[in-house]
């Protein structure tokens, strides 16, 4: 009985088919099908094509003319803009290819030129000029511009770039940049929120336009009564007054637009109407000049000054609510928008329910690198043009030219703005932009490459906009809205814990779709406008709203037929598949969006409970014959928003699905992400130790690229024999863990050993450490430029100096001819690894100090106390200097304090290192090479890593990987039988024998194979310790820190010990006489200090005493002298 | 003297579902009360025993019985750790251009066994007042020098780095040894090579090379891994299979399944023609204890191991053939008895004298 159930599962790739009705096999497949077209960083790369295809020519359109104030027949107009590819920036260079790994190493920026074509006035001629280069942009890595695209490995590999790598970053002056996405409340769109200790109702909305204009405009309630809020309204304006402002002149239209005919919110209402009756407020033209007397009137410089009711006209038609068009003072739409505004105030007034939730996932936008690109570009573009139009004026402006005036010329002469802007940018991550109000620091950071997980994790994060220091816990929360777009375990802990998330394995996000056709296409499905229905049609019970990108387009009475059509529409392709259409019944509102940023996942579609995917498809698939594409074409699968997810009834597996059902997850161990996708069975785990296991996994030491050995990086952490795990998730093969892995198969004891592993501590196996278990290398990069002085005067690599018996000098051993050190010499603490002389006059531009003088030595020696070995010595030239780089490498076998950790979270330091034949023995003559206190498990409940070990062991048994792929994997049932089959306990406890004693041992011991990570943090790097050394020059007290072989700080709190316990002497002696001692003259009579026995004050001798005080209390004293404060030494005999 | 109790109680190491029991030897002085179990070496040499079972090129497993685990596990323990070997500790790297940087390539030249008798060297001083000097009689010199180049030979849509290039892998085969005075003579019956010519030392690409020099000497498997010469040695207890009770025999096939093929075996019954089960061969068993699990055999059986009786399995990968390495073990504890006889007796010499 037990052997039949043994047979069926586990067959397919750890894939457990145990589900009673035939399903569609392997419908997983279609995950690596999805990552092979859309990547893990599939976002960043469309967001910048969507950028450089679409959003550079919108922003030409929209500043496409210059003219001249001085000749107003000059013109000058963009007609068209490109980016080329990139190419090198070297004059005469021969070869203009460039490789993304060659900007790296040489400290250059990966960028292409921007070229455009301009027409202009030459005299009376129209001049066309082609392809000019405006300046130059750099190139997100895999995007559409960039070389690497479309490469296959062999090309990738001539170019030494790695195929894992998944690009999306930028490679500004040789570091590697990324620009990570940013998460904010979404635009146009209503947000209803109360104020629960105020009680009043608050409705918000950010609008943003074409033109980057972004104002915020409430609708809030104040004493009961409903007022419009805006920044640039000094006071708030009663809502009747503004609705009447806006063109709905009479009180029962105004009530019906809010109102309607609900009884209640027709009673909340009323007080405003009495409100605006009793201001005298009847007539538009009054509301006009009521609001206009308060409007903020940005002063123009000229023109007259106009009256109060066109200001407010104007406030009204452009600034609030801007994103509502208002074409030819048509105000019905904003009235309309400002009317529904007031509704949800009502609506939540009288159903503190229905107020939105800002932390709701549908609520919220991400920004990627082309929308801040877009903004950037803009803003430099703007600059350029002014620039350029102010050096045009200038020309013109002269009264007689002897040639005609030809534009291309000062456009030839233009500094190169767009260009610097642009690495300046990005390379500091300052995006302070005036024209939008912008001023945003950190937008970039450097990609991490300390392992690839590092990297990889670094493209999906996305990172918080606001609220970093505030303490409410509600956007910190995971929020069930995050369900398959973002990964419950990846956030940090701590300050950043739920503000920094993660984007899961099958997340996309969203680019902007053109919105026109949307909404032709829905007046088409028969929406009625807007505009044309009164209040009482608005709101009748069968109509519901169609909004479209949060602007109100018109009404449906068939809602359901609308939303079907529509989706049948989409289904076959008609247009964008990432626009998103659903019903919010609270509202009676269709919700139609084409915005960019929204997150979304793709689904299979069910049909009358049957998946539309089949077998067929998927066999389609694995031959190769279809794509992820075909499947989206032909309508089997679909993408759904996190607001069209609430209209779907998703079924889990095939089994759950339920008359009604209308979608089909494609895998379940996609709701994680990338990084904690390395964990094998997760969902066995305390949900915390996956938490800690995706911050850690970031930290273990492996292999970080293929082309790893060809990176001169400031830091590079490489593991020597990396192993892939025994125990994988088809995670880790989807993202390429297993080619680029970042640990070691350890066989583990689970038991106690000699007291050294308390706390976590491990235990080591002094010959796996022998045969280089955890042995790892650590390269660090030192560069210095040889630079060429303004004086003419240069820096210069010498030779090793010979003394006058022709002896060198031992630090300069290593040192060849050329003044560099040789490839593969060994390094010793204080051998010159560079040899560099800087001319002592390099400073000096006096005419005196040109031509020659002598040179001091600026040599570059080597200063970490373990010796290295040179692995790499690099030259090359950059525009002004010569650059070097050096690659010194060390090879580290693990040592007592390093620190390692499984995937469950599970850290700890090696606190003991065994020989072997000390450690216990199974049957076979198998030692661990780790033995792990098992007090480690109770506490924890990482029962993931159990399950792990016991997988590990029947896969080496087996000879075959296992799976521990979160809602699935290889089962415990199974392994336990692979177990038993091959002669080992079912239970993976083994009896062993101790290698000191020779008995066996009393109890069994868990025992197998764990994936255990070498983390970065290793003693080498940390240890420190001081009896003397350096002093800060100020204070004289010692220095800080471990780089400036610093003192251990006696700090505050153990001051406070001392003095608690009285011990006087030993609080003089580390706080003085050990630190800053210094004996000072103090005159007895006057308390000021003296030197030499002598008080200057006094003029005399007599009464100077001589004391140990502190060099920082003496210190402080002098500088109170200096602000005319006199502190006085009183002393007394001790 | 011989125990009056029979050997199931002493002797045996319990095996339970959850625990092992009675790991420890009772047979000292003291411990039964009226019974001397002191040290008799009659009796040792009546009761103990060695016998080989298997022998192979690389491997030996042979039963070591009648002894105390102190003295199977210093056996052991001495072979991984104590026998000398030669492996390779420094390298002189003239030249590596391949992708393997040196002090891993280094490391994997210092773990390949080599074949050298370390009986005909001597070690390398590690006092500190004798200076270390490499000699004849305590080094060996290796050379490594290998560079690959294109295999002109090869078709054009050809693949393989193997035939695609000459030298594409340093294999161990090809360290060459390099005789140093008179050790062409002392080495000429096997010349100095490594023992596993395939392992593979680094992979070239045309036009890399490397170059180097290696010396090897002699030390011990507790100084580094290299130096131990066995893969494994380690030992294991007869186990036992103590019917309590006749199995009932619809359950003999599944009785007969809980343990390694070839331990217990299902027999027709002569007299009842029912099955039956029969203990065949309780050496082959693994102990993996599925028997207990099950809870139809509880009662039934009972797992035990022997105490005193070592089935050795041992390892060979350096230059001692299986064979040899216990009498080897067993020369070197006898040197380090000899050091602490030798200085216990200087201390009984230099206690006399002082009184």
């Amino acid at each position: 009985m037990e052997t039949e159930d043994w047979a069926q599962a586990g067959q397919y790739h750890g894939l457990g088919l145990n589900d009673p009705i035939p399903t569609v096999e392997d419908k997983w497949l279609l995950l690596p099908a999805f990552l092979k077209v859309k990547g893990l960083v599939k976002q960043h790369i469309d967001s910048f094509n969507h950028f450089v295809d679409v959003d550079l020519q919108k922003i030409l359109k929209a500043n496409n003319k210059i003219t001249s104030d001085v000749d107003p027949r000059f013109w000058l107009k963009y007609t068209d803009i490109r980016v080329g590819s990139p190419d090198r920036t070297d004059k005469e260079a021969v070869d203009k290819s460039i490789t993304p790994q060659e900007c790296r190493l040489r400290d250059m920026t990966y960028s292409a030129p921007i070229y455009v074509t301009i027409q202009y006035t030459r005299g009376k001629q129209i001049v066309k000029k082609p392809n000019i280069v405006i300046g130059r942009i750099p190139i997100m890595l895999r995007s559409n511009k960039c070389i690497l695209t479309g490469k296959n490995e062999a090309q990738l590999a001539r170019m030494t770039e790695c195929p894992l790598d998944p690009g999306g970053y930028f490679v500004v002056k040789g570091t590697e940049k990324v620009i990570l996405v940013q998460e904010q409340l979404s635009k146009n769109r209503i947000i209803v929120e109360t104020d629960a200790t105020k009680g009043t109702v608050l409705a918000s909305c950010t609008s943003s336009t074409q033109n980057g204009l972004k104002t915020k405009t409430y609708v809030a309630t104040k004493k009961g009564k409903i007022y419009l809020r805006h920044n640039s309204i000094h006071e708030d304006v009663p809502i009747v007054i503004a609705l009447k402002a806006l063109g709905i002149q009479s009180d029962k239209e105004i009530l019906l637009l809010t109102a309607g005919s609900t009884e209640a919110y027709k009673s909340a209402f009323s007080p405003n109407l009495e409100d605006a009756a009793k201001l005298g407020v009847y007539t538009q033209q009054q509301a006009l000049e009521y609001i206009g007397t308060r409007v903020k009137v940005n002063r123009r410089l000229m023109g007259p000054k106009r009256p109060e009711w066109e200001e407010a006209l104007e406030a009204l038609a452009t600034i609030v609510l801007a994103h509502v068009p208002v074409e030819k003072m048509y105000f019905r739409p904003k009235a309309l928008y400002l009317a529904t505004m007031t509704r949800r105030v009502l609506m939540a007034m009288d159903d503190e329910k229905l107020v939105d939730d800002r932390d709701y996932v549908g609520n919220k936008r991400l920004e990627l690198a082309g929308q801040l690109l877009a903004l950037l570009f803009e803003d430099l573009f703007k600059r350029f043009n002014t620039d350029l139009k102010g050096s045009i004026d200038k020309v013109l402006k002269k009264p007689s030219r002897t040639n005609e005036f030809d534009a291309y010329t000062t456009f030839k002469f233009q500094t190169d703005h767009i260009t610097a802007g642009f690495v300046r940018a990005i390379s500091t991550g300052n995006w302070s932009l005036k024209r939008f109000k912008m001023e945003r620091a950190g937008v970039t950071h450097v990609l991490s490459r300390l392992s690839f997980i590092s990297a990889l994790g670094m493209m999906t994060r996305i990172s918080s906009q606001f609220e970093k220091t505030r303490k409410v816990s509600g956007p910190r929360a995971l929020q069930p809205s995050q369900w398959g777009m973002l990964c419950p375990s990846d956030t940090p802990e701590g300050e950043a814990c739920g503000l920094v998330k993660n984007l899961a394995l099958m997340t996309h996000i969203t680019t902007d779709v053109e919105e026109e056709p949307i909404v032709r296409l829905a007046y088409m499905l028969g929406v009625e406008d807007i505009c044309l229905a009164t209040g009482a049609e608005i709101y009748a019970p069968s109509t519901f709203v169609v909004n479209v990108n949060g602007s109100i387009i018109g009404l449906t009475r068939f809602p359901t037929r609308f939303v079907a059509n529509f989706r049948r529409l989409r289904r076959a392709r008609r247009f964008s598949e990432f626009v998103s259409v659903y019903v919010n019944h609270h509202h009676r509102a269709v919700h139609i969006a084409s915005d960019g940023g929204r997150i979304c996942r793709p689904m299979i579609i069910v049909e009358n409970e049957k998946p539309r995917v089949t077998s067929d498809h998927i066999i389609m698939l694995k031959k190769g014959e279809y794509v992820f594409d075909d499947f989206l074409r032909m309508g089997l699968v679909e993408y759904l928003d996190v607001n069209e997810e609430n209209d779907a009834l998703i079924a889990l597996y095939e089994s759950n699905i339920v008359p009604g059902t209308t979608h089909l997850e494609i895998e379940p161990f996609t709701i994680l992400g990338a990084v904690a996708g390395l964990i094998p069975y997760p969902h066995h785990n305390q949900s915390p130790r996956n938490t800690y296991q995706c911050a850690m996994g970031k930290q273990a030491i492996g292999a970080i690229a293929y082309n790893q050995l060809n990176r001169i990086d400031t830091l590079l952490y490489l593991l020597v024999y990396p192993q892939q795990p025994m125990v994988k998730t088809k995670t880790i093969e989807l993202i390429g863990y297993d080619k680029l892995p970042a640990g070691q198969n350890a066989t583990v004891a689970v038991m106690s050993y000699s007291g050294y592993d308390i706390e976590d501590a491990l235990i080591l196996n002094k010959a796996s450490l022998d045969r280089a278990y955890g042995r790892c290398q650590v390269l660090r990069k030192f560069s210095t430029l040889i630079r060429t002085y303004p004086n003419g005067t240069f820096d210069r690599l010498a030779d090793a100096p010979v003394d006058e018996q022709g002896n060198t000098q031992k630090k300069y051993d290593i040192i060849q001819a050329d003044g560099l050190a040789g490839v593969g010499e060994r390094v010793d603490p204080g051998d010159v690894y560079i040899n560099k002389q800087t001319p002592t006059n390099a400073a000096d531009n006096s005419p005196t100090g040109q031509g020659a003088a002598p040179y001091r030595n600026t040599h570059m020696s080597y200063k970490s106390p373990i010796p290295g070995y040179i692995d790499k010595m690099m030259i090359t030239g950059t525009e002004d200097a010569l650059l070097i780089k050096a690659l010194i490498r060390q090879t580290r076998r693990p040592e007592l304090g390093d620190k390692f950790s499984s995937r469950h979270g599970q850290k700890g330091v090696c606190g003991l290192i065994v020989n072997q034949e000390d450690l216990p023995f199974n049957d076979q003559g198998i030692v661990p090479d780790t033995i792990m206190n098992p007090h480690g498990f109770p506490s924890r409940m990482t029962v993931g890593k159990m399950i792990e070990l016991l997988a590990g062991k029947a896969g080496v048994l087996s000879g075959k990987l296992q799976y521990g792929t979160a809602f699935g994997g290889s089962k415990v049932e199974d392994m336990s039988r692979i177990l038993i089959e091959n002669g080992f306990s079912y239970s993976g406890k083994d009896m062993l024998t101790s290698g000191i004693t020779g008995e066996p041992l009393e109890a069994y011991v868990y025992f197998g194979p764990i994936y255990y990570q070498k983390l970065k943090h290793m003693v080498m790097d940390k240890m420190h310790a001081r009896a003397r050394g350096p002093r800060a020059t100020l204070t004289r007290q010692p220095t800080e820190g471990r780089s400036r072989e610093g003192g251990l700080r006696l700090g505050e709190m153990e001051r406070d010990c001392l003095i608690g316990y009285g011990a006087t002497q030993l609080l003089l002696e580390r706080l003085m006489i050990s630190s800053d001692k210094f004996e000072v003259n103090a005159c007895q009579k006057c308390g000021l200090m003296g030197y030499n026995g002598w008080c200057p004050y006094c003029k005399s001798s007599k009464n100077v005493a001589q004391l140990s005080i502190p060099y920082a209390a003496k210190l402080l004293f002098q500088e109170l002298m200096a602000m005319n404060v006199i502190p006085r030494l009183i002393l007394d005999d001790a | 003297m011989p125990s009056a109790a029979p050997p199931s109680d002493r002797n045996l190491v319990g095996v339970h579902k959850e625990y092992v029991s009675n790991v420890s030897s009772t047979d000292y002085p003291g411990h039964y009360p009226g019974e001397d179990h002191s040290w008799d070496l009659g009796l040792f040499n009546e009761r103990c025993r060695v016998q080989v079972q298997r022998l192979s090129q690389r491997s030996i497993e042979f039963d070591l019985v009648g002894v105390d685990a102190s003295v199977a596990n210093a056996l052991r323990r001495v072979i991984i750790a104590e026998v000398p070997t030669v492996a390779i500790e420094q390298v002189y790297v003239w030249n590596n251009t391949s992708v393997i940087v040196d002090e891993v390539l280094s490391h994997r030249l210092g773990l390949v066994p080599l074949n050298v008798d370390p009986r005909l060297l001597e070690f390398r001083s590690t006092d500190p007042d004798v200076p270390d000097i490499p000699t004849d009689q305590n080094t060996m010199v290796f050379r490594l020098n290998v560079r690959c180049e294109r295999n002109p030979a090869a078709r054009r849509d050809e693949t393989d780095p193997e035939v695609l290039y000459r030298n594409s892998n340093v294999l161990a085969s090809h360290i060459t040894w390099v005789p140093q005075v008179e050790q062409a003579t002392t080495f000429a019956k096997l010349t100095p090579a490594s023992t596993k010519p395939n392992i593979v030392l680094a992979k070239l690409r045309p036009g890399q090379e490397i170059e180097l020099e290696m010396h090897a000497t002699k030390n011990i498997g507790m100084e580094h891994a290299k130096w131990s010469p066995v893969a494994t040695a380690s030992y294991r207890l007869l186990p036992l299979i103590i019917l309590k009770a006749p199995i009932p025999p619809h359950l003999c096939r599944k009785f007969a399944k809980c343990f390694a093929p070839g331990v217990v075996e299902v027999v027709k019954n002569s007299r009842t023609g029912q099955d039956e089960v029969k203990i065949v061969n309780p050496r082959k068993d693994t102990v993996s204890r599925e028997v207990l699990r099950h809870e139809e055999f509880e009662g039934l059986v009972e797992l035990k191991r022997q105490r005193d009786f070592f089935i050795f399995n041992i390892e060979s990968e350096g230059p001692y053939s299986p064979e040899e390495l216990l009498p080897e073990a067993i020369t070197t504890i006898r040197n380090k008895i000899k050091v602490i006889r030798d200085a216990a007796q200087k201390l009984v010499v230099d206690m006399t004298i002082d009184t």
